[in-house]
């Protein structure tokens, strides 16, 4: 006879139970991709082109992201600082929280939804219509093909893309503390110097290296596990995006832990 | 050199497809596996070049165990084997030129030059010249499993495995895939195992005929043979009789 108590450590158990076999599943599959990259023939030809959609092609949405984001930083940080902090404290806040913090997270995120939602959809659609198949009998390794170079291009591509980001988003904010603050160059400058540190740009591009790997993998893994028709794909679409956003958080939370 | 399956047992979350499927296709024949939907003929031609993998059984081609080759053997194997699919599987962001290259690619030492003149032979072949520069989104079913025949004889296999090549196609167009089926069988000398649920087709196009029933073999033979069969199941399926009369056939 089962009590109650039962009920929620049985669902506990059954959470932990699908959880370790998806990252079974999952770590099955990177383990074939990594055997895979050996095959530098077959993706050797794709990287450039999958270098130029995952990458440049993402550039216009995280710029823009990018934009804003300077723009309410300077703002915000104008009106945090009145009267109890120099302005030029601005500039520091501005560089130091686009570098370390949201030009990664958030342009990792908009990529998590442009790039990882556009991988899980086209490779899902190659599983149902059979063209994973079709390559697999015109003798190619699908994983070869098809996983190792968007997952190469994402994981140099993303560092690329942020690093555009910050720069942006720096410019939007000391163009608005120049334009809405009254602030002069100088000053922003001088804010950006105090606290600059060489080593936090490095600490950049590794998050967001580490994010285009986590995207550019999880798009890869729920589009080849797809089974089913349109339906299935569009689930593996929001899985893919929802799993690597929530991956994304734990990463940074990670790095932070780790490397500062 | 022929096909051989021996003892195949496949099931999916725990629904039996195939129990037990032995079958031979002899060299430079034309098979066609029939059965009603569901009994698994897909799933044995996919067994061939081991897209699926049984749960028990040995697959043998050109005396190969396909079961337990190596990677990079299998895939010497499938490049000889050509496989049509049921809806062309053709690769939708290519055109026409780079579907039908694209195993050519794969081939040691073939120029570019190589390439477009194969490819070109192989569109004459199948009747789609002129065709190169088109996407798979601009063709019509009866162009597409063309042009996903025309990529399956594209590096001269010795074995052609078709899906069910016709399906979803009017009379004529089926008539004229009919033909390029007996053309490469004729011209190319290709052993081809034909997946199909279409029976005229299969007595214009095949030697010898199976058909999967219950996840066996349940009648081999030529198509005159089974015109003749008397088996009730063999023959409620000839005759195209629904279940509650096949029931009371049997």
């Amino acid at each position: 006879m089962r009590h109650v108590w039962t009920v929620p450590v049985a669902a506990t158990g059954r959470f932990a139970l699908s959880f370790a076999a998806a990252f079974g599943r999952f770590s099955g599959f990177v383990a074939h991709s990594v055997r895979s990259s050996a095959d530098v023939q077959t993706w050797g030809r794709i990287l450039v082109v999958q270098m130029a959609r995952l990458g440049v092609d993402s550039l216009p949405i995280a710029l823009f992201i990018a934009t804003f984001t300077g723009i309410v930083l300077s703002l915000q940080a104008s009106y945090t600082f009145t009267g109890a902090v120099p302005q030029y404290f601005v500039g520091t806040l501005v560089a130091k929280t686009m570098i370390l913090e949201l030009g990664p997270v958030l342009t990792g995120l908009a990529l998590a939804g442009r790039v990882g939602a556009n991988i899980a959809a086209e490779i899902g659609s190659m599983r149902v219509t059979e063209q994973i198949d079709a390559l697999e009998t015109l003798a190619y390794d699908p994983l070869a093909y098809l996983v190792v170079p968007r997952v190469l291009a994402g994981t140099l591509m993303f560092p690329i893309v942020v690093a555009f980001a910050n720069t942006v988003g720096i410019v939007a904010g000391w163009v608005t503390s120049l334009e809405l603050l009254g602030m002069s160059t100088p000053e922003f400058v001088r804010g950006m110097r105090i606290f600059f540190d060489p080593y936090d740009v490095q600490y950049s591009l590794i998050k967001a290296s580490s994010f285009g790997l986590t995207v550019t993998a999880l798009g890869c893994y729920f589009g080849f596990t797809t089974s089913g028709g349109a339906a299935a794909v569009g689930r593996s679409t929001t899985q893919a995006v929802v799993a690597s956003s929530m991956v994304i958080l734990v990463l940074d939370a990670f790095w932070a832990a780790t490397l500062l | 050199m022929s096909i051989l399956l021996t003892d195949i047992h496949k099931a999916f979350a725990g629904k039996v497809v195939l129990a037990g499927v032995s079958l031979e296709v002899r060299e430079g024949e034309t098979l066609a596996l029939i059965g009603q939907s569901g009994t698994g003929k897909s799933v044995l031609l996919k067994t061939i070049v081991r897209l699926l993998e049984p749960e028990r059984g040995r697959v043998s081609v050109d005396d190969q165990d396909v079961l337990s080759l190596p990677r990079e053997a299998l895939y010497d194997l499938r490049r000889q084997v050509g496989y049509v699919f049921q809806f062309a599987a053709l690769f939708d962001s290519m055109t026409v030129f780079d579907n039908v290259a694209m195993g050519l690619r794969r081939v040691k030492d073939a120029s570019e030059a190589d390439i477009g003149a194969r490819v070109a032979q192989c569109l004459r072949l199948v009747e789609m010249e002129g065709f190169e520069g088109r996407l798979p989104a601009q063709l019509s079913g009866g162009q597409r499993k063309r042009i996903g025949l025309a990529r399956a004889i594209a590096t001269r296999p010795k074995y052609l495995l078709y899906d069910e090549p016709t399906t979803g196609l009017d009379p004529i167009t089926t008539a004229v895939i009919d033909q390029l089926i007996q053309r490469m069988a004729a011209e190319l000398g290709v052993t081809s195992v034909v997946v199909t649920h279409d029976l005229r087709s299969a007595y214009r196009i095949s030697d010898r005929i199976a058909m999967l029933y219950d996840g066996r073999i349940r009648f081999l033979g030529t198509p005159d043979e089974i015109q003749a069969s008397s088996d009730p199941i063999v023959r409620a399926f000839v005759e195209g009789l629904p279940a509650e009369q096949q029931e009371a056939a049997i």
